[in-house]
C-alpha cells in the first residue's frame, strides 16, 4: 500500500490551479512560494492517517476550495471595519485588514506610537526587506501543512517591530466581509526586541452564511528580556473553515502569555509552535474553546524547551454542547541539555450534552533526566452534586449550568493582564452561555 | 567530563552483559525449511495434526499478510526484518509431543531446572504449601514440551493444555473463540502470527469454576535464526476466575530473533482473569546487538457483564518492545485494569501501553504504568481510552510516571483520550521526573551505596504494580528490576 499514489482530491486539484494561476501575481520571491507549495503537494491535504491531523481530517473537511479574495475598496474596507465588534471596546492602536489585505489608510504612519514600527509585507515581499529574512523562526512549523499553505499563498500582513516598552496593545484585527466564500492567507511578523514589552491583540470576524477560509499566521520573534501578551479571539463566522498557526521563538528571560479564545467558526484550528531559546524563561499558553452544534475546534500544540531552566504552563479549557466536537494535542519536548525544566500541560473538557465528543492527545518527549514534567487530561460532564447545590438554592438549571461553565473556562482567561480585555473576553463567554440557554 | 562518561559507560556494559538466561541448550531440532511460503505453513499444520479448517485460517491469514505493511508509528526503530530468512519451526527431535516427563529430552528439562521452572508435580509439593501451586506449560521454541498437573485440573473441569493439542481435543470450543478478539487481519505481527502460529496455551475455565491453582507458561527461545509465534487463547466462563502468569527468556545472540505472540482472552458474565507478565527476553548488549524483537498483540474481551481483566505486566528485556494489552470492556459494568512496569536499558527501545475501549454501559478503567529509562534507552508509554457513544457513565483514572536515569535515555509519554459520550469521566495524569535528590541522600545517609538506594526509591515507585502481581512473580519482578538497574546509576 506504500506505493499507492493517492488521487488528488478536487480540493487538491483546485488547490494546485489556484497556485499555478496566482503565482505569478503574488508579491515577492517566487521561489520559495514554490517550494512550500511543494512540499505541501506532495502530501497533499492531511488526513486522519497522518498522525498531527488524526482528529482533524482536512480531506475530508476542505471539500471545496474557495478563491482567493482580492483587494477590497477604500469603501468596502472602511464598512466592513464599523461592523467590527471583537474587542471593539478595548483602546489600543488598530492594524485592520479585510479580506486578508492590509487597510493601509486606518493606519496613521506618521504618529505611530513610541517604539512601534510597522512595515506592510505586500510592499516588503515586492521590493525586498531586511526583515524579510526573519520569516520562518519556528522550524516545526516548516512541515506543517496548513503553515505550508500560508507560505505558498501569503498575499499581505505586516511585519512590526517593538523596539522597547509600549504602553497601548497592538491590535490585529481580521475581519472577512463577503456574502460569497473566499479564501485567505495573512501572515504576520512581529520582532520584539531585547527588553521590550507589548501586548497583542488578535480577533478574526467573518460574515455568516458563507464558507470562507482564513488561513492566518502569526510570527513571534521575542528577544531576551521581552514581556508579551497574546490575546486571540476567533469570532469567524458560523460556516468558515478557520486555520490559524502562532510559532513563536522566545529568548532568555523572557515572558509570553498567549491565549486563544474560540468560539467561531464551523471547523477551526489553531496551531502553536514555541521554541523556549534562552534561559530563565516563563511561558503560558492558553486556550478557552467553546463549541455548540456540529462545529469542531482543534487546538494542537508544541512547545520545545529548546534552554535549561523554563518553565511553561499550557491550560486548556473546552466546553462542547450538543454535538460538537473538541480536539486538543498538545507536546511538550524537553531534549537532552534542557536540564531543569518545568513544564505543566493540561487540557480539561466538559461535555454538556449527549452527542458530543473530546479527543484529547497531551503527549510528552523527554530527553533530559532532570526536569519535572506533568500533563493532565479530563474529560467529562457537570459535576452533578455542584448542579444540585445550586439548584438546591432556586438557580433554574441552565443557570446553574452557565455558573459553572463560566468558572471552568474563567481558569484559563484570569491570566489575560489586560483587565479591558479580560472583561471583554468574559463578556464573550457570558454571551456564549446566554445564547444556549 | 569525557573519562568520567567512559567510566559510566563502563558500568553500563557490566550492566546488560549481566543477563543470566542466555545460556544455550544443545538439542537436535527439527525445522522447517527456512522462510515463509505455504508450504510452511502446511508443514506447520501437518506437524500439528490440524484439522482442515485449522490450516484454511492459516492460509487465509497468510495470503490477507502478503499484502499488509509492517506498522512504522511506533517510538522504535531496526533494520529490516528479512521474513525469510527465519525458521518458523523448530522442535526437539527426539520426542516432540511427549505423553510424560520421562519422554522428554533430559537437556531440555535440564534447561528448565537451570530457569528455576518446577516441571514435576512431586518437586512442586514436596517444600511449598498446596495453595500456592503452580500448572506451568512449557513452551520450547515451537512446541510445548510438559504441561504439568492437566488431571488434577481436569478434575475441576479446567482445560490446560497446548493450544495444537486443544485445537485437536476440542475443535469446536477453539474454532468458537480463535480470532474473536484478535481478528485474523487485526494488524501486520497479529496476521503473521495467525498463519503461522506454533504453540501456546488454551485454557478453558468452566462455568462457576474457581480455577484451583495459578496456571503460568514459561516461553524459551533456544534455536539459532528462529522466531517464535505463540498463540494463547484463555476463556473464563460465566463466574469463573483464573490467574495466569506468563514468563519469557531466550539465550545470548548476536541476532535478532522476532517473537511475534498473539494473546487472546475473553472473560464471559461475572468472570475474571488476571494476567501477568514478566518479560525478560535477552535484551541484546550494551552496543544494542542482538536481542529479541517482541511484537506481541495482547487483548481481552470483557464480553460478559461484571467482568474483570487485569493485565500486569514487568518488563525488563527485549532489544525492542512493541506491546499494548487491552480490554475491550463490551459487557456492562466491566472492568479493565493494566499495571505495568518497563525498565529500559542500554539500548533498548520499549513502545508499549495500553488501550481501555469503553464500550458498554457504567464501564471503569484503571491504568497504572510506570516507565523507567536507563543507559541509552528510549522507553514510551502509548495509550488509548475511549468511550463510544454508548459507553453510558465509563471511568477511567489513568496514572503514568517516567524516570529517567541518566541523560542519554529518553522517557515519552502519548496518551489517547477520546471520549463520545457526556456522562463518560476520564482522568489521565503523567508526570516526569529525575529520582529525587533528597531521598538518595536521605538513604545514602543510612548507609546505602548508590546503587542500593537506587534500587529501594525505584522499588517505592513502582509499589502500586508489584501489589498486583501474584506473590511469586512479586519476589521475582523485585530481584529483575534490581538487576536492570544496577550499574545505571549516573
Amino acid at each position: 500500500m506504500a506505493d499507492v499514489t493517492l488521487m488528488k482530491t478536487p480540493a487538491e486539484t483546485a488547490l494546485v490551479q489556484a497556485f499555478e494561476s496566482a503565482k505569478t501575481a503574488l508579491p515577492g520571491d517566487g521561489e520559495s512560494r514554490a517550494q512550500a507549495f511543494e512540499h505541501f503537494a506532495q502530501q497533499g491535504l492531511p488526513h486522519r492517517r497522518v498522525e498531527e491531523f488524526k482528529y482533524t481530517d482536512l480531506r475530508a473537511l476542505l471539500r471545496e476550495v474557495a478563491p482567493f479574495a482580492g483587494t477590497p475598496s477604500a469603501e468596502e474596507a472602511k464598512a466592513a471595519l464599523a461592523g467590527a465588534k471583537a474587542l471593539a471596546g478595548v483602546d489600543a492602536l488598530q492594524v485592520p485588514f479585510v479580506n486578508g489585505h492590509f487597510v493601509r489608510d486606518a493606519v496613521d504612519f506618521h504618529a505611530l506610537p513610541e517604539n512601534v514600527e510597522i512595515v506592510p509585507l505586500a510592499e516588503a515581499l515586492a521590493n525586498g526587506h531586511d526583515w524579510l529574512a526573519k520569516l520562518s523562526p519556528v522550524k516545526w512549523a516548516n512541515d506543517n501543512p496548513v503553515y505550508q499553505l500560508n507560505t505558498s499563498f501569503m498575499a499581505d500582513g505586516v511585519m512590526i517591530r517593538i523596539a522597547g516598552p509600549v504602553e497601548a496593545p497592538v491590535h490585529l484585527r481580521f475581519v472577512t466581509s463577503a456574502t460569497s466564500a473566499v479564501a485567505t492567507a495573512t501572515r504576520i511578523l512581529v520582532v520584539v526586541e531585547e527588553g521590550a514589552s507589548v501586548t497583542l491583540l488578535e480577533t478574526h470576524e467573518s460574515t455568516d452564511g458563507a464558507n470562507h477560509q482564513p488561513n492566518d499566521v502569526v510570527e513571534l520573534i521575542a528577544g531576551d528580556r521581552t514581556n508579551v501578551q497574546h490575546v486571540r479571539v476567533n469570532a469567524e463566522g458560523n460556516k468558515a473553515l478557520a486555520l490559524s498557526t502562532l510559532a513563536a521563538k522566545i529568548g532568555g528571560e523572557a515572558l509570553f502569555n498567549s491565549i486563544n479564545v474560540t468560539a467561531g467558526a464551523a471547523t477551526s484550528r489553531h496551531q502553536v509552535f514555541a521554541i523556549l531559546d534562552g534561559e530563565n524563561t516563563n511561558l503560558r499558553v492558553n486556550g478557552t474553546t467553546m463549541l455548540k452544534g456540529t462545529q469542531h475546534g482543534d487546538s494542537t500544540l508544541v512547545v520545545e524547551h529548546a534552554a535549561p531552566h523554563c518553565e511553561s504552563r499550557e491550560l486548556f479549557k473546552t466546553v462542547i454542547d450538543n454535538e460538537a466536537t473538541g480536539v486538543f494535542q498538545g507536546k511538550i519536548i524537553v531534549p537532552h541539555h534542557a536540564q531543569k525544566t518545568d513544564g505543566r500541560m493540561m487540557s480539561a473538557a466538559l461535555l454538556l450534552e449527549e452527542g458530543g465528543a473530546m479527543n484529547n492527545k497531551p503527549e510528552l518527549e523527554i530527553f533530559a533526566d532532570d526536569v519535572q514534567c506533568a500533563h493532565g487530561a479530563t474529560c467529562g460532564q457537570l459535576d452533578e452534586d455542584l448542579l444540585f447545590y445550586l439548584m438546591a438554592r432556586g438557580l433554574p438549571k441552565k443557570e446553574a449550568e452557565s455558573l459553572l461553565v463560566q468558572a471552568f473556562l474563567g481558569e484559563a482567561l484570569e491570566f489575560v493582564e489586560n483587565e479591558a480585555v479580560r472583561e471583554s473576553l468574559v463578556g464573550t463567554v457570558e454571551g456564549w452561555l446566554k445564547a444556549r440557554a | 567530563m569525557p573519562a568520567v562518561q567512559e567510566t559510566i559507560d563502563q558500568v553500563r556494559l557490566i550492566d546488560v552483559d549481566q543477563y543470566k538466561y542466555g545460556f544455550e541448550t544443545e538439542v537436535e531440532m527439527e525445522k522447517a525449511p527456512k522462510g515463509l511460503s505455504e508450504d510452511v505453513i502446511r508443514f506447520i499444520s501437518g506437524k500439528k495434526g490440524e484439522p482442515e479448517w485449522m490450516l484454511q485460517w492459516r492460509l487465509d491469514a497468510y495470503k490477507r499478510w502478503l499484502t499488509m505493511n509492517e506498522p512504522n508509528w511506533a517510538r522504535v526503530s531496526y533494520d529490516k526484518i528479512d521474513y525469510n530468512d527465519i525458521y518458523y519451526y523448530a522442535a526437539p527431535k527426539m520426542n516432540p509431543s511427549p505423553k510424560s516427563l520421562d519422554e522428554v529430552d533430559p537437556e531440555i528439562l535440564k534447561t528448565y531446572e537451570k530457569l528455576g521452572i518446577p516441571l514435576r508435580e512431586q518437586e512442586i509439593l514436596a517444600g511449598v504449601e498446596p495453595q500456592n501451586r503452580v500448572a506451568v506449560d512449557a513452551v520450547f521454541d515451537s512446541v510445548s514440551v510438559a504441561t504439568t498437573f492437566k488431571e488434577e485440573l481436569a478434575k475441576a473441569g479446567v482445560i490446560f493444555m497446548p493450544i495444537s493439542e486443544a485445537i485437536r481435543e476440542y475443535p469446536d470450543l477453539v474454532r468458537q473463540y480463535l480470532g474473536t478478539v484478535v481478528p485474523v487481519t487485526d494488524n501486520f505481527f497479529a496476521t503473521l502470527n495467525s498463519a503461522v502460529f506454533t504453540d501456546g496455551s488454551f485454557v478453558y475455565i468452566p462455568p462457576g469454576v474457581r480455577c484451583p491453582m495459578e496456571l503460568s507458561t514459561y516461553f524459551r527461545i533456544n534455536e539459532k535464526n528462529t522466531g517464535q509465534f505463540e498463540r494463547t487463547l484463555i476463556i473464563a466462563d460465566k463466574g469463573s476466575y483464573v490467574s495466569y502468569l506468563e514468563g519469557c527468556t531466550a539465550p545470548k545472540r548476536d541476532e535478532n530473533q522476532l517473537h511475534a505472540a498473539v494473546v487472546e482472552l475473553i472473560a464471559l458474565d461475572d468472570a475474571e482473569i488476571k494476567y501477568s507478565t514478566v518479560q525478560n527476553w535477552y535484551p541484546g548488549d550494551a552496543e544494542g546487538r542482538g536481542g529479541i524483537y517482541n511484537f506481541v498483540t495482547k487483548r481481552g474481551d470483557c464480553r460478559g457483564k461484571n467482568s474483570v481483566i487485569t493485565w500486569t505486566q514487568v518488563e525488563t528485556g527485549s532489544a525492542i518492545t512493541w506491546k499494548y494489552p487491552s480490554c475491550i470492556l463490551r459487557g456492562d459494568n466491566s472492568r479493565g485494569e493494566f499495571y505495568s512496569i518497563a525498565v529500559s536499558n542500554g539500548k533498548q527501545q520499549v513502545d508499549s501501553g495500553t488501550k481501555m475501549i469503553h464500550l458498554g454501559k457504567n464501564t471503569t478503567s484503571r491504568i497504572i504504568s510506570k516507565g523507567i529509562a536507563a543507559g541509552k534507552s528510549e522507553n514510551t508509554y502509548r495509550g488509548l481510552v475511549s468511550a463510544h457513544r454508548k459507553a453510558t457513565g465509563a471511568r477511567n483514572f489513568t496514572n503514568c510516571d517516567s524516570l529517567l536515569i541518566g541523560n542519554q535515555c529518553g522517557a515519552h509519554t502519548v496518551p489517547y483520550i477520546e471520549s463520545k459520550n457526556a456522562t463518560a469521566v476520564f482522568e489521565h495524569e503523567a508526570t516526569t521526573s529525575k529520582i529525587s535528590e533528597d531521598q538518595m541522600f536521605y538513604c545514602q545517609q543510612r548507609g546505602l551505596s548508590d546503587e542500593e538506594a537506587t534500587a529501594l526509591i525505584v522499588n517505592g515507585f513502582v509499589k502500586d504494580v508489584l501489589q498486583q502481581l501474584p506473590m511469586e512473580f512479586a519476589v521475582e519482578a523485585q530481584k529483575l528490576i534490581s538487576i536492570s538497574l544496577e550499574g545505571s546509576v549516573g
